[in-house]
C-alpha cells in the first residue's frame, strides 16, 4: 500500500463505561472522544452515585438521548456507536446500534460505516442466537479477511474485545496472515 | 437497634471515587450533599485532566466547600467531620486526611472523628505504630472501637482500601470474629492481673457506632 497518509494502527477507538459496558465509536475525529469521554464519566459518576451500575440497555437509551439532544443543537456530535454489554442481573448480552442521528436498535450482529456493506452481509449468513466465543471469532475472522481484500485502503487490523459477565478483557487477534482472493 | 435493617441502611462510609474512600461523623443528610459534590469533582477531574483524584486534591476540594458554606449568605455550614482515605494513582503510599466544618483539613497516620473521638485517638496514639500488616491494622482498629462501642460487631463498619484494588467492605462475621478474639485477649489479660475487680460500667451506650475510625 502506498499513500501520502497512513492510518495509526495502535488507537483505541472504544472506552469502557463500566464494569460490563463497552461503547465503541467512530465519526468525526474529535467529537467520538469528547462525547464517548462525556458519557464515560456519565456513566461512572452513576456507578459511584448509586453503587450499582447501569444495565446496558438503560445505558443504551441514556447514550441515545444524550445524542439526540445533541443533534439538536447548534453544533450537534457526529459519532457513531456500537454498544455491548452484559446485564449484571440477568447475564444477558446484548448489543446496541446507534447512528449520529441517534437512531438506536438492539442488534445480533452490528458494523458501522463503509465496513458494513462488506460484513454484515457474512455475519448475516453465518451468525446464529447460540454460538460461541470461538465460533464468534471464527466469523469474526471471515470479516476481517473480507475487510483486507476489498476495502479500498489498508485499514490497519483491528482491536478485539470481549465483554463476559466477568468484565471486559482485550484479546489477542493476530491478522498478519496474508489473504488468499475468494 | 434490632429493628433496623443494616442491610439498606445508608452506610457512614462512602466512595468518592474506586481509589478514594469517606466515613463521615455527624450529619448524615449533609454528609449525602457533600460526598454527591465530591464524587462529581471526582468525575469531572477525571474528564479534564485524564487522571484520578490524588486523595489530597479530593480533600482540599471537599474542605474547599466546607469553607464556602460558612461564608455565603443564607447557607448553613456543613455539620460533619470526614476522613478521607485511599491511595494515589501507581502509589503505595496510604494517604489519610481529616476534614473539619469549618474548612480545616490535616493528614494523619491514623485518626478517630465524632461523639468519644479523643479516647479513640489517644488509644491509636498509644498502640499505633509504623508498618503494619493488614491484620494488624484491622485488629488495631476493631480495638480501637471497642474502647467506646459496647453492642459490639453489629455496630462496627469496616472499609479496606488497598493500593491499586476496589474497597472492601469487612464481612460482619468477620468483624465479629475479630471482636471474640479481642474480646478473650482482654479477658486473658484481666485475668493475670486479678487485681481489681473487673468491669468499671460508666461508658455511654450508643445508638450507633461513634463515627468511624478509618485507617490505611
Amino acid at each position: 500500500m502506498r499513500g501520502a497518509t497512513i492510518l495509526k494502527a495502535s488507537d483505541d477507538k472504544t472506552r469502557q463505561l463500566n464494569k460490563h459496558t463497552l461503547m465503541a465509536f467512530s465519526g468525526e475525529a474529535g467529537d467520538t472522544v469528547q462525547f464517548a469521554e462525556y458519557i464515560q464519566a456519565n456513566a461512572q459518576l452513576y456507578s459511584m452515585r448509586n453503587e450499582a451500575d447501569l444495565s446496558p440497555s438503560a445505558m443504551a437509551n441514556f447514550v441515545r438521548r444524550e445524542l439526540a439532544s445533541s443533534l439538536r443543537s447548534r453544533k450537534p456530535y457526529m459519532v457513531n456507536l456500537l454498544l455491548g454489554g452484559v446485564d449484571p442481573i440477568t447475564d444477558k448480552p446484548s448489543l446496541y446500534w446507534l447512528d449520529y442521528l441517534a437512531a438506536l436498535a438492539p442488534v445480533p450482529y452490528a458494523a458501522h460505516g463503509y465496513a458494513q456493506y462488506y460484513c454484515l452481509s457474512i455475519l448475516d449468513k453465518h451468525h446464529h442466537p447460540d454460538i460461541d466465543l470461538d465460533r464468534g471469532l471464527e466469523i469474526l475472522r471471515l470479516c476481517t479477511d473480507e475487510l483486507k481484500r476489498r476495502l479500498p485502503i489498508d485499514f490497519k487490523g483491528v482491536i478485539v474485545k470481549v465483554v463476559t459477565k466477568d468484565g471486559i478483557r482485550e484479546i489477542e487477534y493476530d491478522d498478519s496472515k496474508p489473504v488468499q482472493s475468494a | 437497634m434490632k429493628l433496623q435493617d443494616t442491610r439498606i441502611t445508608p452506610s457512614k462510609i462512602g466512595l468518592i471515587d474506586t481509589h478514594v474512600c469517606l466515613a463521615f461523623a455527624g450529619l448524615n443528610a449533609d454528609a449525602r450533599i457533600l460526598i454527591d459534590k465530591a464524587r462529581l469533582e471526582a468525575q469531572s477531574h477525571r474528564l479534564t485532566v485524564e487522571d484520578p483524584v490524588t486523595i489530597e486534591y479530593i480533600t482540599k476540594y471537599v474542605a474547599g466547600v466546607q469553607q464556602r458554606y460558612t461564608q455565603s449568605g443564607g447557607v448553613r455550614p456543613f455539620g460533619i467531620s470526614t476522613l478521607i482515605v485511599g491511595f494515589d494513582k501507581g502509589d503505595k503510599v496510604p494517604r489519610l486526611y481529616q476534614t473539619e466544618p469549618s474548612g480545616i483539613y490535616s493528614a494523619w497516620k491514623a485518626n478517630a472523628i465524632g461523639r468519644s473521638s479523643k479516647t479513640v485517638r489517644e488509644f491509636l496514639e498509644r498502640n499505633h505504630k509504623d508498618g503494619m500488616d493488614r491484620e494488624e491494622t484491622i485488629k488495631l482498629t476493631v480495638k480501637s472501637l471497642l474502647e467506646v462501642v459496647q453492642t459490639g460487631a453489629k455496630n462496627i463498619e469496616i472499609a479496606i482500601m488497598a493500593p491499586g484494588k476496589a474497597m472492601e467492605m469487612l464481612p460482619v462475621d468477620e468483624i465479629e470474629a475479630y471482636v471474640k478474639n479481642i474480646e478473650a485477649e482482654k479477658q486473658e489479660e484481666a485475668a493475670k492481673k486479678k487485681t481489681r475487680t473487673p468491669g468499671t460500667g460508666t461508658a455511654t451506650i450508643l445508638t450507633r457506632g461513634p463515627g468511624d475510625v478509618s485507617e490505611s
